[in-house]
């Protein structure tokens, strides 16, 4: 069959990625943070490599932004997670043959593994059939499944299993424990004495007592009393017990291995869709951005930092969105303003949508028309020992450096408070100087500052600025806005705050 | 089986949240005194007084088949006081035997609950008697349908079935469990059968004789297989180790609710005593629907105060039918707090179901008692403390509903007359629309005043008595608001006669 992959349009995109390290922004963006939680309840599908391979190629975007608009069909995966939990039982009875000792009941677990993976394949199968679709990924899933669920292999699989497993459910016995003697012979209708007992004490229900069934440990296990007993039952009905011996002899190696690659990569898209599927609830919009490799101006509406919005939501509390655009000939964004008033945030914000968006994935925003940068470079302030203000100054400065040397016209750079460690006139002087270059360069550049004249420089800068409320300054509003807004003043007399002015009270009481 | 003495057809929850105002209750009725009275120490009857007191019902029904079995407790003190013993003497079995299912495993389970059971059935049997020898005796529909049941319920042929089981349960012919095949031919689906008697099986064995029986024995030192075989038989026998103790759970819990819900009446029954003992009166109370407006009392007296000093107090007598609103002025140590409280007191006892402190007494029920009383900690007139007391104004609203009853002690003055009394007069104004009834004790000559000019039929006033020589008498009586409280008195004592006329007042 040929190459065919949900994540990928090309084999050589996809071996590049598997060796993928951690981009040098990860931290700087806390996309670290994002991707670390994102992946942590499916550490066994190994998905942290994609997350760290963001797509260069227009169209191999657009091949991921296709499948992950299409899997917000809630339907469609639901399908597909169904399918990943058969495909996962499946590896995992599969891994505990290695475990166990006795013939019957290997053969007994292999055979499990076997109806869980034809389950999973048909209902992958299904599901895909009954879906319109678009993508041209899960397009060539459809055909590949619809072709794969009609061959002959597969079908002789599933038609045996079902006929053996049919054949077991049959089977019921009898044990006698008297002391230390076992004794196996068939069922013989006996009636079930605890309904019985359940009969004899009803009339003194007296509502929910507690429940005294012990959950006993009933594993994968099978001890030698238990296989012994097996051995007996086997005794018991011999035909149905050399039929499940001739299937798994027929049967050794059953699984195919587009189907398998795909149970993995799909996961790349439920992961993330996951993952933000508890801010959209919350309010909080995603959508698919545009990209441009050619026009620089960018904006995006409703726009936040996703691993701050994550924290915020799982605590319950409100999150703050901003907008930004540039236009025309701006580049720089220039952000200033009171301190812990979101400007990090901010900035980390434009990084962190731009890095989504290669990667296929939906960003955080209403809105958003995004650069398709080829590199990210990023420059936050790191905590340092005030005894080496001179090092880190020349720290500062050859980061910078290096970060000038690599960048090309196409690159995004966010600037996070540097030179911060110096004198007022020393940090200006630095920072103009650096702002001319990126100019020069004609990069998209985000930079938070405390020293307003980088905002005027010229038609490239753009100010914008962190934003308190007016009557009570030491309140953050965490809007980022070109201008500054207007906030609204109030007083209320004690009555009037605790809601106890007869009008209100009428409000308030039910009828 | 129910022992359904507090509702008719329901079980009294003692877990029930207490309503959210209760400690507010507590405090300014000085409740606790009530509740030890009946409660002489035992804490079982002092936790259900409370919780029945403070969740009062209002309706009228059980408040009258509370009533019922109630007189039905004073008439036969000692056959209650007998039938109370029951549920304690199970209670002090379980505790001297070590009794109760704490085993992990269905085996230890099934072996302790049997030992309940065999226990528990000794004490039906006990109850059972008690009601041959004394229902008869029982008038009110509450004991009537109680008895009843036990007649019914525990006949002769039940206590022989019931032991049948605990010596079939006690397996000396063997567990005889079936099974099926799980995923990875793992036995599951253990049940636990009954076998079939020896005729049957002679029957059986007549019909298929081929019927293969295979066996093995576990060698005497095979601890692990011993353990396998107890684990595949508490398997077996888990779901009737389940029932057999939720069986003894079942009617452990009958007991207990036995036990609580007679802990209502045996308080009922000591305060009665007590009452009687100072020869303060009691008696059983005319309840009237919510949306009717009644109060109409004689003799009515503040059973926490009596209880406090042991002695019988002279009470207030008053009629108060259609009447959404009463607003009580006059003279400090008047007696009016004690007023307020005894208006509380007996509303909450009446809504319980109990006799109140009263010669006679009949009011409407309410949906639920509020007080909002001033602090003593409330003392100095700061903004703080207004803003203290308009948050406890605020939650009360925030839970109140129409027909509550509310009752105001000394609110709003936190703040100087004008304030407090603009304050007061909006949130009555809305209560009383909302059809909140209000007892209002209060110094605000303003509210009061505002009030009265306006002629309303449906509000009465009242104040506390005073003769002529200034003596105060703590009886309550109509009466118009007056201008002052005390503070005239005290003027005049020291200086005299004023010699300008007081500023004129704000009227509302």
């Amino acid at each position: 069959m040929t190459w065919l992959s949900i994540l990928f349009t090309s084999a050589a995109a996809h071996a590049a990625a598997e060796a993928a390290l951690a981009p040098a922004c990860f931290a700087d963006l806390n996309l670290d943070q994002v991707i670390a939680e994102i992946t942590a309840t499916r550490q066994a599908y190994n998905l942290t490599p994609f997350f760290y391979a963001p797509l260069s190629d227009l169209d191999a975007i657009l091949y991921r932004q296709e499948v992950m608009q299409e899997l917000e069909d809630k339907a469609l995966t639901a399908v597909i997670e169904q399918f990943a939990q058969k495909m996962s039982r499946a590896r995992s009875y599969l891994g505990l043959l290695e475990k166990l000792y006795y013939k019957q009941h290997k053969e007994g677990w292999f055979l499990e593994a076997v109806l869980t993976y034809c389950e999973a394949v048909t209902i992958l199968r299904d599901g895909l059939n009954q879906a319109t679709l678009r993508s041209r990924g899960l397009r060539a899933m459809q055909t590949y499944l619809h072709d794969y669920g009609r061959s002959d292999p597969f079908v002789k699989l599933m038609t045996d299993a079902k006929a053996v497993k049919a054949a077991l459910e049959t089977v019921r016995y009898c044990l006698i424990l008297n002391g230390d003697t076992v004794k196996v012979r068939g069922y013989a209708d006996e009636s079930d004495y605890s309904a019985e007992i359940t009969q004899t004490f009803a009339r003194f229900q007296q509502g929910a007592v507690k429940d005294y069934r012990v959950k006993l440990a009933i594993g994968s296990g099978m001890n030698h009393i238990e296989a012994h007993i097996l051995k007996l039952v086997v005794n018991l009905f011999p035909p149905v017990f050399a039929q499940l011996e001739a299937f798994c002899a027929q049967h050794g190696r059953f699984q195919d291995e587009t189907i398998c690659q795909f149970d993995r990569e799909i996961q790349f898209y439920l992961a993330y869709l996951a993952y933000i599927a508890p801010l959209k609830w919350a309010g909080l919009s995603f959508c698919t951005p545009t990209l441009s490799s050619q026009h620089k101006a960018i904006h995006a509406t409703a726009a936040f930092d996703l691993a701050l919005a994550s924290k915020r939501v799982d605590e319950g509390n409100t999150v703050v969105t901003n907008d930004f655009y540039l236009q025309g000939a701006e580049r720089i964004l220039v952000i200033t303003g009171p301190n812990q008033g979101g400007k990090t945030t901010f900035a980390r914000m434009i990084g962190q949508l731009h890095y989504l968006a290669r990667l296929g994935c939906p960003v955080p925003g209403r809105q958003a028309q995004l650069f398709l940068y080829d590199q990210l470079f990023t420059h936050f302030e790191r905590e340092e020992a005030l005894s080496n203000l001179r090092s880190k100054l020349q720290d500062d400065l050859v980061r910078i450096y290096d970060i000038l040397a690599q960048a090309t016209p196409d690159s995004l750079l966010i600037l996070n408070e540097i030179f911060a460690s110096t004198t007022l006139q020393d940090a200006l002087f630095l920072s103009q100087q650096i702002e001319a270059r990126v100019i020069a360069l004609d990069l998209l550049c985000v930079w938070v500052t405390f020293i307003d004249e980088l905002a005027s420089a010229g038609p490239q800068t753009v100010s914008m600025v962190s934003t308190v409320v007016p009557h009570n300054p030491a309140e953050r509003t965490y809007k980022i806005v070109r201008q500054p807004a207007d906030g609204l003043a109030y007083a209320m007399s004690i009555a009037e705050k605790h809601g106890l002015m007869y009008q209100r009270i009428l409000e308030r009481i039910p009828s | 089986m129910k022992a359904f003495l507090l509702y008719p057809q329901q079980d009294f929850d003692l877990q029930r949240p207490l309503p959210p105002h209760h400690q507010a209750l507590t405090q300014d009725l000085a409740l606790n005194t009530l509740f030890q009275a009946m409660a002489r120490g035992d804490t079982l009857i002092l936790e259900v007084v409370q919780k029945v007191l403070l969740g009062s019902t209002t309706d009228l029904d059980t408040i009258q088949y509370r009533q019922q079995i109630l007189q039905d407790c004073l008439q036969n003190t000692a056959v209650v006081r007998e039938l109370y013993q029951i549920p304690i003497e199970a209670q002090k079995n379980k505790q001297r035997g070590w009794m109760g299912i704490y085993s992990s495993y269905p085996s230890g389970i099934l072996s302790s609950a049997l030992e309940m059971l065999q226990m528990f059935m000794q004490l039906l049997q006990k109850l059972k008697q008690l009601s041959d020898t004394h229902a008869a005796r029982f008038t009110s529909v509450g004991f009537k349908r109680f008895f009843a049941m036990i007649q019914a319920e525990l006949n002769d042929d039940y206590f022989a079935t019931v032991q049948d089981h605990l010596k079939a349960l006690q397996f000396r012919d063997g567990v005889l469990i079936s099974a099926a095949l799980g995923p990875g031919n793992e036995g599951r689906d253990y049940v636990l059968r009954k076998p079939h008697t020896n005729e049957q099986s002679w029957l059986e064995r007549l019909l298929s004789p081929k019927e293969p029986i295979y066996s093995f024995r576990i060698h005497p030192r095979d601890d692990h297989g011993a353990r396998a075989v107890s684990d595949l038989k508490n398997q077996g026998i888990n779901l009737v180790a389940n029932a057999v103790a939720q069986s003894a759970d079942h009617i452990d819990n009958f007991f207990k609710m036995l036990r609580v819900e007679l802990a209502f009446f045996m308080g009922c029954l000591n305060l009665a005593e007590t009452l009687a003992q100072m020869d303060a009166p009691y008696i059983f109370p005319t309840p009237v629907a919510a949306a009717e407006r009644r109060h109409f009392y004689r003799g009515l007296y503040d059973v926490c105060l009596a209880l406090t000093i042991q002695q019988c107090i002279v009470g207030n007598n008053g009629a108060a039918d259609d009447k959404e609103m009463v607003m009580i002025t006059g003279a400090n140590q008047g007696g009016k707090s004690t007023f307020l409280r005894s208006i509380g007191v007996a509303q909450l006892m009446m809504q319980a179901g109990m006799f109140v402190p009263a010669v006679e007494f009949s009011a409407n029920v309410c949906t639920a008692v509020f007080t909002h009383f001033r602090r003593e900690e409330d003392a100095s007139m700061t903004s703080g403390k207004l803003d203290e007391e308009l948050a406890r104004m605020s939650d009360i609203i925030d839970a109140i509903t129409p027909h509550a009853l509310l009752l105001f002690n000394e609110s709003f003055a936190t703040t100087n007359e004008r304030e407090g009394s603009e304050i007061g007069r909006q949130i009555v104004r809305a209560l009383l629309q909302k059809r909140i009834k209000i007892f209002f004790v209060t110094h605000l000559y303003e509210l009061a005043h505002g009030f009265y000019a306006q002629q309303l039929p449906n509000v009465l006033f009242l104040r506390a008595e005073r003769q002529a020589d200034g003596e105060r008498t703590f009886r309550i009586i109509p009466g118009a608001p007056l201008k002052t409280s005390y503070g005239i008195d005290l003027y005049r004592n020291l200086f005299g006669q004023p010699i300008i006329d007081l500023p004129k007042l704000h009227t509302l």
